[in-house]
C-alpha cells in the first residue's frame, strides 16, 4: 500500500532531498506518523498541538485537507498527498 | 541582483495600485534554475486586507502545479505593503518558504511615490538586493 506524499523544497533537508516520498496509513494523521518513522522532524513541520499547521497547506490529491477533516481524513492507496507552504505575509 | 523587464515590473505595480487598499500579491514564474522572471502571475489575496495577504490554497496548488509541469519555479514572489515602507515585515520573514526566490516589496504609502525593492529571505535573514530594470523593444 503506498501512498505519495510531494515535498516542498524546504522540507526536502528531512527526506534527503527527496521531491516525494512515500507511506502508508488510514489517515492522514497514520501516514505522517510512518513518515516520521524514515523521516525524523519531518511530522513537526506539519502539525502542531492544535492539529495541521496553519500556515502550512496539506492537499489529498486535488483538496485542501482542511475541508476533508484535516488529520482525521482518509488516504488510500493511490492517492497523492501534496504539501506546500503557504505563502503568506504582511506590513507588521 | 534581480533582473526583471520593465513591463513585469510595470506589471507588479499595477497590480499594487489595482488592489489597494489591500495588499496584492503574486509570483512571476521563471525556467527552473535559471533565475529569469518571465511570466507573470497575480495571485488571489484571500485575507482581502490591508495588512495581510495569504495565496487562496487551491489557487497555490493549481500554480504550483503549472509551473511544475513546465518545469519553472516561483523566481519572484511579490507582494504589497499599502501604508508602510516596501521592506520585509517581520511576518514575512518568518513566512518565507521559497529560499530561491527574489522577494519583491511595492509599497502603495505614497501616490506620489513608486517604491519597488527586491529581496533574499533564507534562514530568516533579509537581504536587500539591487534591481536591474531591463527594457523591452
Amino acid at each position: 500500500m503506498a501512498i505519495e506524499v510531494r515535498i516542498p523544497t524546504i522540507l526536502r533537508t528531512y527526506t534527503g532531498g527527496a521531491k516525494s516520498v512515500e507511506g502508508t496509513g488510514g489517515t492522514l494523521d497514520e501516514l505522517f506518523a510512518d513518515l516520521e518513522a524514515r523521516h525524523g522532524g519531518l511530522r513537526d513541520r506539519l502539525v502542531d498541538d492544535a492539529g495541521l499547521r496553519r500556515f502550512v497547506n496539506v492537499y489529498l490529491n486535488d483538496e485542501d485537507v482542511r475541508f476533508l477533516g484535516g488529520l482525521g481524513a482518509p488516504v488510500h492507496d493511490g492517492d497523492t498527498v501534496t504539501v506546500l507552504p503557504a505563502v503568506a505575509g504582511g506590513s507588521a | 541582483m534581480l533582473t526583471i523587464a520593465a513591463g513585469l515590473r510595470d506589471q507588479i505595480v499595477a497590480h499594487a495600485w489595482a488592489d489597494h487598499p489591500d495588499e496584492a500579491c503574486g509570483v512571476i514564474a521563471g525556467p527552473a534554475g535559471s533565475d529569469r522572471p518571465e511570466r507573470f502571475i497575480p495571485m488571489l489575496n484571500a485575507e482581502r486586507s490591508p495588512t495581510f495577504y495569504r495565496f487562496d490554497s487551491l489557487e497555490q496548488l493549481h500554480v504550483w502545479r503549472e509551473m511544475e509541469d513546465r518545469d519553472e519555479e516561483p523566481v519572484v514572489i511579490y507582494h504589497s505593503h499599502t501604508a508602510t515602507e516596501a521592506y520585509p515585515s517581520r511576518t514575512d520573514v518568518s513566512y518565507a518558504s521559497e529560499p530561491g526566490a527574489h522577494y519583491v516589496l511595492v509599497s502603495t504609502r505614497d501616490a506620489e511615490a513608486d517604491e519597488f525593492r527586491s529581496f533574499t529571505i533564507i534562514d530568516g535573514v533579509v537581504a536587500e538586493e539591487p534591481v536591474t530594470v531591463t527594457s523591452t523593444e
